[in-house]
Protein backbone atom coordinates (compact mmCIF):
# COMPACT_ATOMS: atom_id res chain seq x y z
CA UNK A 1 0.00 0.00 0.00
CA UNK A 2 1.43 3.49 -1.10
CA UNK A 3 1.19 5.82 1.76
CA UNK A 4 0.99 9.33 1.98
CA UNK A 5 4.14 11.62 2.19
CA UNK A 6 3.90 13.44 5.40
CA UNK A 7 4.64 17.11 6.12
CA UNK A 8 7.88 18.04 7.46
CA UNK A 9 10.02 16.33 4.50
CA UNK A 10 11.75 17.84 2.02
CA UNK A 11 8.74 16.21 -0.80
CA UNK A 12 5.96 17.76 1.43
CA UNK A 13 7.30 21.09 3.21
CA UNK A 14 5.02 22.28 6.35
CA UNK A 15 4.23 26.22 5.85
CA UNK A 16 3.97 28.38 8.90
CA UNK A 17 0.43 28.94 7.83
CA UNK A 18 -0.75 25.12 8.09
CA UNK A 19 0.06 25.50 12.11
CA UNK A 20 -2.51 25.57 14.65
CA UNK A 21 0.07 27.09 17.46
CA UNK A 22 -2.57 25.43 20.24
CA UNK A 23 -3.52 22.40 18.43
CA UNK A 24 -1.81 19.72 20.70
CA UNK A 25 -2.43 21.66 23.82
CA UNK A 26 -6.33 21.36 22.77
CA UNK A 27 -5.66 18.37 21.84
CA UNK A 28 -4.28 16.93 25.45
CA UNK A 29 -6.61 19.04 27.22
CA UNK A 30 -9.86 17.64 26.04
CA UNK A 31 -8.43 13.66 25.11
CA UNK A 32 -6.96 13.77 29.24
CA UNK A 33 -3.41 12.36 27.28
CA UNK A 34 -0.26 14.34 26.11
CA UNK A 35 0.53 13.86 22.82
CA UNK A 36 3.81 15.53 22.88
CA UNK A 37 4.99 12.65 25.36
CA UNK A 38 5.51 10.67 22.08
CA UNK A 39 8.72 9.84 20.96
CA UNK A 40 7.59 7.67 17.88
CA UNK A 41 9.03 4.36 19.01
CA UNK A 42 5.98 2.83 16.33
CA UNK A 43 4.93 0.17 18.45
CA UNK A 44 1.61 1.56 18.26
CA UNK A 45 1.40 1.45 14.30
CA UNK A 46 3.50 -1.89 13.93
CA UNK A 47 0.79 -3.37 16.94
CA UNK A 48 -2.44 -1.80 15.41
CA UNK A 49 -4.42 -4.52 13.91
CA UNK A 50 -5.98 -1.83 11.64
CA UNK A 51 -3.67 -0.31 10.06
CA UNK A 52 -3.66 -1.64 6.68
CA UNK A 53 -7.41 -0.10 6.64
CA UNK A 54 -5.54 3.14 7.08
CA UNK A 55 -4.01 5.58 5.20
CA UNK A 56 -1.87 6.69 8.20
CA UNK A 57 -0.41 5.22 11.09
CA UNK A 58 -1.52 5.95 15.04
CA UNK A 59 1.94 7.44 15.47
CA UNK A 60 1.89 9.42 11.82
CA UNK A 61 -1.47 10.99 13.53
CA UNK A 62 0.00 12.07 16.74
CA UNK A 63 3.18 13.75 14.44
CA UNK A 64 0.63 15.86 12.64
CA UNK A 65 -0.55 16.51 16.44
CA UNK A 66 2.54 17.55 18.15
CA UNK A 67 3.41 19.63 14.52
CA UNK A 68 -0.39 21.79 15.35
CA UNK A 69 -1.32 20.37 11.51
CA UNK A 70 -4.91 20.67 12.77
CA UNK A 71 -6.45 20.57 8.98
CA UNK A 72 -4.35 17.15 8.07
CA UNK A 73 -5.03 15.72 11.19
CA UNK A 74 -8.51 16.34 11.36
CA UNK A 75 -8.72 14.66 7.63
CA UNK A 76 -7.19 11.48 7.78
CA UNK A 77 -8.80 8.12 7.39
CA UNK A 78 -7.13 6.60 10.88
CA UNK A 79 -9.10 8.53 13.49
CA UNK A 80 -12.37 6.81 11.77
CA UNK A 81 -10.98 3.35 11.59
CA UNK A 82 -9.55 3.56 14.40
CA UNK A 83 -11.89 1.00 16.64
CA UNK A 84 -10.59 2.27 20.12
CA UNK A 85 -9.16 -1.77 20.88
CA UNK A 86 -6.27 -0.31 23.10
CA UNK A 87 -3.91 -2.48 21.38
CA UNK A 88 -1.78 0.24 20.55
CA UNK A 89 -1.72 1.74 24.32
CA UNK A 90 -1.40 -1.42 26.15
CA UNK A 91 1.98 -1.61 24.16
CA UNK A 92 3.35 2.45 24.54
CA UNK A 93 6.36 2.46 26.48
CA UNK A 94 4.97 6.73 27.10
CA UNK A 95 1.44 4.75 28.36
CA UNK A 96 -0.55 7.40 25.88
CA UNK A 97 -4.01 6.88 25.70
CA UNK A 98 -4.11 6.74 21.96
CA UNK A 99 -7.44 5.96 21.28
CA UNK A 100 -8.66 8.57 23.33
CA UNK A 101 -6.21 10.88 20.94
CA UNK A 102 -8.56 9.45 18.17
CA UNK A 103 -11.62 9.97 19.69
CA UNK A 104 -11.01 13.84 20.33
CA UNK A 105 -9.62 14.20 16.85
CA UNK A 106 -12.84 12.33 15.41
CA UNK A 107 -15.37 15.19 17.76
CA UNK A 108 -12.76 17.52 16.60
CA UNK A 109 -13.86 16.53 12.75
CA UNK A 110 -17.41 16.49 13.63
CA UNK A 111 -17.93 19.79 15.05
CA UNK A 112 -15.49 21.63 12.54
CA UNK A 113 -17.72 20.09 9.94
CA UNK A 114 -14.58 18.45 8.04
CA UNK A 115 -15.87 16.23 5.23
CA UNK A 116 -14.88 12.89 6.59
CA UNK A 117 -13.31 10.05 4.64
CA UNK A 118 -15.04 7.41 5.62
CA UNK A 119 -18.66 8.12 5.40
CA UNK A 120 -19.72 4.54 5.84
CA UNK A 121 -18.40 4.11 9.67
CA UNK A 122 -19.98 7.45 10.53
CA UNK A 123 -23.38 6.25 9.03
CA UNK A 124 -22.91 3.51 10.87
CA UNK A 125 -22.10 5.25 14.32
CA UNK A 126 -25.06 7.78 13.60
CA UNK A 127 -27.49 4.91 12.78
CA UNK A 128 -26.71 3.21 16.72
CA UNK A 129 -26.86 6.17 18.54
CA UNK A 130 -30.45 6.94 16.57
CA UNK A 131 -31.47 3.35 17.93
CA UNK A 132 -30.22 4.30 21.40
CA UNK A 133 -32.27 7.41 21.45
CA UNK A 134 -35.18 5.16 19.96
CA UNK A 135 -34.79 2.57 22.33
CA UNK A 136 -32.74 3.23 24.77
CA UNK A 137 -30.98 -0.20 23.70
CA UNK A 138 -29.52 -1.37 20.16
CA UNK A 139 -32.00 -2.64 17.57
CA UNK A 140 -29.25 -4.50 15.20
CA UNK A 141 -31.63 -5.55 12.55
CA UNK A 142 -33.12 -1.69 12.18
CA UNK A 143 -29.04 -0.57 12.80
CA UNK A 144 -28.27 -2.71 9.52
CA UNK A 145 -31.62 -2.05 7.64
CA UNK A 146 -31.02 2.18 7.65
CA UNK A 147 -27.43 1.74 7.40
CA UNK A 148 -28.08 -0.15 3.75
CA UNK A 149 -30.49 2.08 2.60
CA UNK A 150 -28.32 5.34 4.01
CA UNK A 151 -25.52 3.62 1.62
CA UNK A 152 -28.17 3.11 -1.32
CA UNK A 153 -26.23 -0.98 -1.23
CA UNK A 154 -28.93 -3.44 -0.57
CA UNK A 155 -27.01 -6.47 -2.15
CA UNK A 156 -23.62 -6.51 -0.45
CA UNK A 157 -23.16 -8.60 2.37
CA UNK A 158 -26.74 -9.69 2.05
CA UNK A 159 -25.98 -13.42 2.58
CA UNK A 160 -24.74 -12.55 6.30
CA UNK A 161 -27.36 -10.48 6.91
CA UNK A 162 -30.05 -13.74 5.86
CA UNK A 163 -27.23 -15.99 7.58
CA UNK A 164 -28.03 -13.61 10.47
CA UNK A 165 -31.52 -13.81 10.94
CA UNK A 166 -31.59 -17.71 10.03
CA UNK A 167 -29.32 -18.48 13.13
CA UNK A 168 -31.40 -16.11 15.08
CA UNK A 169 -28.93 -13.63 15.72
CA UNK A 170 -31.17 -10.86 14.79
CA UNK A 171 -34.31 -9.82 16.39
CA UNK A 172 -37.15 -9.01 14.62
CA UNK A 173 -38.50 -6.47 17.26
CA UNK A 174 -36.80 -4.11 19.26
CA UNK A 175 -36.57 -4.25 23.01
CA UNK A 176 -37.33 -0.83 24.52
CA UNK A 177 -36.21 0.90 28.08
CA UNK A 178 -39.42 1.83 29.71
CA UNK A 179 -38.14 5.25 31.01
CA UNK A 180 -37.10 6.20 27.31
CA UNK A 181 -37.30 9.99 28.27
CA UNK A 182 -34.80 9.78 30.58
CA UNK A 183 -32.53 8.60 27.40
CA UNK A 184 -33.95 11.25 25.26
CA UNK A 185 -32.94 13.90 27.61
CA UNK A 186 -29.33 12.18 27.85
CA UNK A 187 -29.01 12.84 23.84
CA UNK A 188 -31.05 16.17 23.36
CA UNK A 189 -28.36 17.63 26.10
CA UNK A 190 -25.67 16.64 22.78
CA UNK A 191 -27.61 17.99 20.36
CA UNK A 192 -28.28 14.34 18.99
CA UNK B 1 -17.98 -32.07 46.87
CA UNK B 2 -20.56 -29.79 46.13
CA UNK B 3 -20.64 -26.37 47.64
CA UNK B 4 -22.93 -22.78 47.07
CA UNK B 5 -21.78 -19.69 47.86
CA UNK B 6 -25.28 -18.04 48.08
CA UNK B 7 -25.13 -14.29 47.22
CA UNK B 8 -27.09 -12.30 45.28
CA UNK B 9 -25.45 -9.81 42.42
CA UNK B 10 -26.80 -6.69 40.25
CA UNK B 11 -26.72 -8.44 36.43
CA UNK B 12 -26.19 -6.40 33.29
CA UNK B 13 -26.18 -8.35 30.27
CA UNK B 14 -26.41 -5.87 27.93
CA UNK B 15 -27.54 -6.00 24.24
CA UNK B 16 -25.82 -7.93 22.57
CA UNK B 17 -26.54 -10.97 24.84
CA UNK B 18 -29.78 -9.84 25.31
CA UNK B 19 -30.52 -10.49 21.33
CA UNK B 20 -27.52 -11.70 19.30
CA UNK B 21 -26.19 -14.23 21.81
CA UNK B 22 -28.69 -15.03 24.29
CA UNK B 23 -26.91 -18.69 24.27
CA UNK B 24 -24.60 -16.71 26.07
CA UNK B 25 -26.78 -15.07 28.38
CA UNK B 26 -28.74 -18.54 28.89
CA UNK B 27 -25.43 -20.25 29.96
CA UNK B 28 -23.83 -17.60 31.57
CA UNK B 29 -27.22 -17.11 34.48
CA UNK B 30 -27.34 -21.05 34.34
CA UNK B 31 -23.50 -21.24 35.71
CA UNK B 32 -24.15 -18.61 38.26
CA UNK B 33 -27.40 -20.37 39.46
CA UNK B 34 -25.46 -23.75 39.87
CA UNK B 35 -23.15 -22.16 41.95
CA UNK B 36 -25.25 -20.62 44.20
CA UNK B 37 -25.05 -16.52 42.81
CA UNK B 38 -28.89 -15.38 41.98
CA UNK B 39 -28.97 -12.63 39.66
CA UNK B 40 -30.78 -9.70 40.00
CA UNK B 41 -30.83 -7.86 36.40
CA UNK B 42 -30.75 -4.18 36.85
CA UNK B 43 -34.53 -2.42 36.22
CA UNK B 44 -34.89 -0.79 32.52
CA UNK B 45 -31.15 -0.90 31.94
CA UNK B 46 -29.78 0.68 28.69
CA UNK B 47 -27.28 0.41 25.82
CA UNK B 48 -23.84 1.34 27.45
CA UNK B 49 -23.34 3.11 24.20
CA UNK B 50 -20.73 0.50 22.59
CA UNK B 51 -17.94 2.11 20.17
CA UNK B 52 -20.33 4.53 18.67
CA UNK B 53 -21.06 6.53 21.68
CA UNK B 54 -17.30 7.12 22.21
CA UNK B 55 -16.33 7.36 18.83
CA UNK B 56 -18.73 10.86 18.20
CA UNK B 57 -19.16 12.04 21.75
CA UNK B 58 -17.21 11.56 25.00
CA UNK B 59 -20.09 13.24 26.97
CA UNK B 60 -23.08 11.12 25.73
CA UNK B 61 -20.96 7.81 26.25
CA UNK B 62 -19.94 9.07 29.83
CA UNK B 63 -23.59 9.93 30.89
CA UNK B 64 -25.04 6.69 29.06
CA UNK B 65 -22.97 4.49 31.58
CA UNK B 66 -23.77 6.74 34.14
CA UNK B 67 -27.22 6.07 34.28
CA UNK B 68 -26.61 2.22 34.21
CA UNK B 69 -24.10 2.88 37.53
CA UNK B 70 -27.50 4.73 39.29
CA UNK B 71 -29.16 2.08 38.26
CA UNK B 72 -27.11 -0.18 40.52
CA UNK B 73 -27.89 -0.79 44.33
CA UNK B 74 -24.80 -0.17 47.03
CA UNK B 75 -25.41 -3.37 48.80
CA UNK B 76 -24.71 -5.94 46.25
CA UNK B 77 -21.69 -5.98 43.51
CA UNK B 78 -22.73 -5.52 39.74
CA UNK B 79 -21.85 -8.38 37.70
CA UNK B 80 -21.51 -7.49 33.99
CA UNK B 81 -21.39 -10.06 31.32
CA UNK B 82 -19.57 -8.40 28.44
CA UNK B 83 -16.02 -7.11 28.40
CA UNK B 84 -16.67 -4.01 26.30
CA UNK B 85 -19.62 -2.84 28.46
CA UNK B 86 -17.31 -3.82 31.53
CA UNK B 87 -14.54 -1.22 30.51
CA UNK B 88 -17.24 1.11 29.67
CA UNK B 89 -18.63 1.14 32.90
CA UNK B 90 -15.20 0.98 34.85
CA UNK B 91 -13.82 3.53 32.43
CA UNK B 92 -17.08 6.39 33.56
CA UNK B 93 -16.71 4.91 37.31
CA UNK B 94 -12.91 5.93 37.21
CA UNK B 95 -13.88 9.53 35.25
CA UNK B 96 -16.28 10.13 38.11
CA UNK B 97 -14.08 9.31 40.85
CA UNK B 98 -11.17 11.78 39.44
CA UNK B 99 -13.53 14.50 38.41
CA UNK B 100 -15.83 16.45 41.28
CA UNK B 101 -17.77 18.45 38.42
CA UNK B 102 -18.66 15.22 36.68
CA UNK B 103 -20.05 14.29 39.57
CA UNK B 104 -22.38 17.30 40.16
CA UNK B 105 -23.41 16.51 36.40
CA UNK B 106 -24.00 12.93 37.42
CA UNK B 107 -26.20 13.74 41.05
CA UNK B 108 -28.27 16.23 38.44
CA UNK B 109 -28.71 13.58 35.55
CA UNK B 110 -29.52 10.89 37.57
CA UNK B 111 -30.68 12.33 41.15
CA UNK B 112 -28.70 10.99 43.73
CA UNK B 113 -24.76 11.39 44.48
CA UNK B 114 -21.90 8.85 42.70
CA UNK B 115 -21.77 5.74 44.55
CA UNK B 116 -17.75 5.37 44.32
CA UNK B 117 -17.79 2.06 46.02
CA UNK B 118 -19.81 0.27 43.70
CA UNK B 119 -18.45 -2.86 42.76
CA UNK B 120 -18.18 -3.68 39.33
CA UNK B 121 -17.23 -6.82 38.42
CA UNK B 122 -16.65 -9.05 35.13
CA UNK B 123 -17.96 -12.37 34.78
CA UNK B 124 -14.17 -13.76 34.70
CA UNK B 125 -13.79 -12.36 38.12
CA UNK B 126 -16.01 -14.83 39.13
CA UNK B 127 -14.07 -17.32 38.43
CA UNK B 128 -11.08 -15.81 39.62
CA UNK B 129 -12.03 -16.30 42.90
CA UNK B 130 -13.97 -20.10 42.69
CA UNK B 131 -12.60 -23.43 41.87
CA UNK B 132 -14.68 -25.16 39.55
CA UNK B 133 -14.07 -28.26 40.25
CA UNK B 134 -15.61 -27.98 43.55
CA UNK B 135 -18.93 -27.30 41.80
CA UNK B 136 -19.32 -30.40 39.10
CA UNK B 137 -20.48 -32.52 41.54
CA UNK B 138 -20.31 -36.11 41.56
CA UNK B 139 -20.81 -36.80 37.72
CA UNK B 140 -18.05 -34.32 36.62
CA UNK B 141 -18.61 -33.59 33.13
CA UNK B 142 -15.02 -32.99 33.10
CA UNK B 143 -14.45 -31.51 28.73
CA UNK B 144 -12.24 -34.74 27.99
CA UNK B 145 -9.45 -33.45 26.33
CA UNK B 146 -11.06 -30.89 24.66
CA UNK B 147 -8.49 -29.15 22.48
CA UNK B 148 -8.98 -25.49 22.17
CA UNK B 149 -7.31 -21.99 21.75
CA UNK B 150 -8.70 -18.88 24.27
CA UNK B 151 -9.99 -16.09 22.21
CA UNK B 152 -9.86 -12.88 24.26
CA UNK B 153 -10.00 -10.58 21.61
CA UNK B 154 -9.13 -6.60 22.69
CA UNK B 155 -10.68 -7.75 26.75
CA UNK B 156 -6.83 -8.13 27.88
CA UNK B 157 -5.98 -4.44 26.79
CA UNK B 158 -7.34 -1.21 28.00
CA UNK B 159 -6.18 2.78 28.44
CA UNK B 160 -3.33 3.69 30.75
CA UNK B 161 -5.26 5.37 33.28
CA UNK B 162 -6.44 1.53 34.35
CA UNK B 163 -3.12 -0.42 33.73
CA UNK B 164 -3.35 -1.27 37.68
CA UNK B 165 -6.56 -2.75 37.55
CA UNK B 166 -6.80 -6.64 37.65
CA UNK B 167 -5.63 -8.39 34.35
CA UNK B 168 -7.44 -11.90 33.10
CA UNK B 169 -4.21 -13.07 31.08
CA UNK B 170 -4.74 -16.70 31.16
CA UNK B 171 -7.86 -17.40 33.22
CA UNK B 172 -10.02 -19.57 30.53
CA UNK B 173 -6.99 -22.15 29.93
CA UNK B 174 -6.84 -22.37 33.83
CA UNK B 175 -10.24 -22.93 34.08
CA UNK B 176 -11.32 -24.67 31.75
CA UNK B 177 -7.63 -27.25 31.74
CA UNK B 178 -9.25 -27.72 35.94
CA UNK B 179 -12.18 -29.98 33.81
CA UNK B 180 -9.90 -31.50 31.55
CA UNK B 181 -9.62 -29.33 28.71
CA UNK B 182 -6.47 -28.78 26.83
CA UNK B 183 -5.43 -25.59 25.77
CA UNK B 184 -3.65 -24.71 22.72
CA UNK B 185 -0.80 -22.26 22.09
CA UNK B 186 -1.40 -20.15 19.59
CA UNK B 187 -0.58 -16.41 18.25
CA UNK B 188 -4.37 -14.93 18.46
CA UNK B 189 -5.36 -14.88 21.58
CA UNK B 190 -5.53 -11.36 21.70
CA UNK B 191 -6.30 -10.16 18.01
CA UNK B 192 -8.82 -7.67 17.93
CA UNK B 193 -12.01 -8.93 15.85
CA UNK B 194 -12.78 -5.84 14.16
CA UNK B 195 -16.28 -4.90 16.00
CA UNK B 196 -18.19 -2.53 14.34
CA UNK B 197 -15.88 -2.67 11.17
CA UNK B 198 -17.19 -5.44 10.43
CA UNK B 199 -20.70 -3.59 9.21
CA UNK B 200 -18.60 -0.63 7.59
CA UNK B 201 -15.50 -2.72 6.40
CA UNK B 202 -16.92 -6.10 6.04
CA UNK B 203 -13.92 -7.40 3.39
CA UNK B 204 -11.31 -6.37 5.45
CA UNK B 205 -12.64 -7.83 8.47
CA UNK B 206 -13.20 -11.20 6.80
CA UNK B 207 -9.47 -11.39 6.05
CA UNK B 208 -8.84 -10.71 9.60
CA UNK B 209 -11.57 -13.19 11.16
CA UNK B 210 -10.39 -15.32 8.49
CA UNK B 211 -6.50 -15.11 9.72
CA UNK B 212 -7.65 -15.81 13.31
CA UNK B 213 -9.95 -19.02 12.32
CA UNK B 214 -6.65 -19.86 10.32
CA UNK B 215 -4.32 -19.52 12.77
CA UNK B 216 -6.37 -21.71 15.06
CA UNK B 217 -6.84 -24.68 12.66
CA UNK B 218 -3.12 -24.39 11.97
CA UNK B 219 -2.53 -24.52 16.26
CA UNK B 220 -5.08 -28.26 15.34
CA UNK B 221 -7.57 -26.80 17.76
CA UNK B 222 -11.06 -28.39 17.98
CA UNK B 223 -12.64 -25.10 18.60
CA UNK B 224 -12.05 -21.63 19.95
CA UNK B 225 -13.37 -20.54 23.03
CA UNK B 226 -14.23 -16.09 23.43
CA UNK B 227 -14.82 -14.08 26.24
CA UNK B 228 -17.09 -11.53 24.19
CA UNK B 229 -20.48 -12.07 22.88
CA UNK B 230 -19.17 -9.68 19.66
CA UNK B 231 -15.68 -11.40 19.30
CA UNK B 232 -17.81 -14.50 19.07
CA UNK B 233 -20.84 -12.56 16.46
CA UNK B 234 -17.89 -11.76 14.27
CA UNK B 235 -15.62 -14.90 13.87
CA UNK B 236 -18.38 -16.69 13.21
CA UNK B 237 -20.22 -14.49 10.83
CA UNK B 238 -17.32 -13.35 9.03
CA UNK B 239 -15.40 -16.32 8.36
CA UNK B 240 -15.63 -17.40 4.90
CA UNK B 241 -13.26 -20.20 4.59
CA UNK B 242 -13.92 -23.90 4.11
CA UNK B 243 -11.89 -25.05 7.50
CA UNK B 244 -14.18 -24.04 9.81
CA UNK B 245 -14.20 -25.02 13.33
CA UNK B 246 -16.86 -24.30 15.87
CA UNK B 247 -16.54 -21.45 18.48
CA UNK B 248 -17.92 -21.47 21.46
CA UNK B 249 -18.85 -18.69 24.62
CA UNK B 250 -16.48 -19.36 27.62
CA UNK B 251 -20.15 -19.61 29.54
CA UNK B 252 -21.31 -22.54 27.46
CA UNK B 253 -18.72 -24.93 28.37
CA UNK B 254 -18.87 -23.97 31.66
CA UNK B 255 -22.72 -24.77 31.67
CA UNK B 256 -21.60 -27.96 29.98
CA UNK B 257 -19.03 -28.65 32.71
CA UNK B 258 -21.40 -27.82 35.67
CA UNK B 259 -23.65 -30.12 33.77
CA UNK B 260 -26.69 -27.81 32.71
CA UNK B 261 -27.16 -29.24 29.75
CA UNK B 262 -28.39 -27.05 26.89
CA UNK B 263 -31.78 -25.76 25.74
CA UNK B 264 -33.94 -26.79 22.86
CA UNK B 265 -32.26 -25.53 19.64
CA UNK B 266 -29.12 -23.86 21.60
CA UNK B 267 -26.75 -25.91 18.43
CA UNK B 268 -28.58 -24.32 15.97
CA UNK B 269 -27.62 -20.98 17.10
CA UNK B 270 -24.33 -21.29 16.17
CA UNK B 271 -22.86 -20.84 12.64
CA UNK B 272 -20.32 -23.82 12.82
CA UNK B 273 -22.59 -26.96 14.46
CA UNK B 274 -20.99 -27.76 17.75
CA UNK B 275 -22.72 -31.38 18.10
CA UNK B 276 -20.02 -33.49 16.19
CA UNK B 277 -16.67 -32.30 18.44
CA UNK B 278 -18.91 -32.58 21.23
CA UNK B 279 -19.86 -35.83 20.36
CA UNK B 280 -16.62 -37.17 19.70
CA UNK B 281 -15.68 -36.38 22.91
CA UNK B 282 -18.45 -37.62 24.62
CA UNK B 283 -19.48 -34.47 25.70
CA UNK B 284 -22.97 -34.11 24.97
CA UNK B 285 -25.35 -36.07 27.20
S1 LIG C 1 3.82 3.55 21.04
FE1 LIG C 1 3.57 5.49 22.15
S2 LIG C 1 5.60 6.48 22.08
FE2 LIG C 1 5.60 4.81 20.58
S3 LIG C 1 5.03 5.83 18.66
FE3 LIG C 1 3.14 5.05 19.54
S4 LIG C 1 2.33 6.73 20.79
FE4 LIG C 1 4.45 7.20 20.32
S1 LIG D 1 -6.91 1.66 19.48
FE1 LIG D 1 -7.02 2.33 17.35
S2 LIG D 1 -4.94 2.89 16.81
FE2 LIG D 1 -4.81 1.68 18.66
S3 LIG D 1 -4.45 -0.40 17.95
FE3 LIG D 1 -6.67 -0.19 18.20
S4 LIG D 1 -7.41 0.47 16.19
FE4 LIG D 1 -5.18 0.76 16.20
Amino acid sequence: MLRPVLPGSSKNPITVSDITPDFAAEVKRRSGTSPCLCWHCRCCTNGCPFYQAMDIGPNDVIRLVQLGLKDRALRCSAIWVCVGCHTCSSECPMAIDISAIMDTLRQMALEEGIEVVEPDILRFHEEVLKSLKRYGRAHKLEIMLRYKVRKRDWLSDIDVGLKMLAKRKLDLMPSKIKKIGELKKIFVKEDI
Amino acid sequence: MEHKIRMKLSYFPGCSLATSAKENNWSLIEICRKIGLKLIELEDWNCCGSSSAHSLNSRLALNLASRILSLAPPERPLLVACPSCNMRLRHAQHYLKENASARDEYQRLCGRPFDPYLKIMHFFELFDQIKLSDFCGKENHALNGLRFVPYYGCMLTRPPSMRREKNYYGLMENVLSSVGASPVQWSCASRCCGTFLSAAKPDFVAELVNNIVRSAHNAAAECIVTACAMCHLNLEIRCNMKDRIPVFHFSELLSLVLGSGFPKGWSSRHIVDPMPILKARELFL
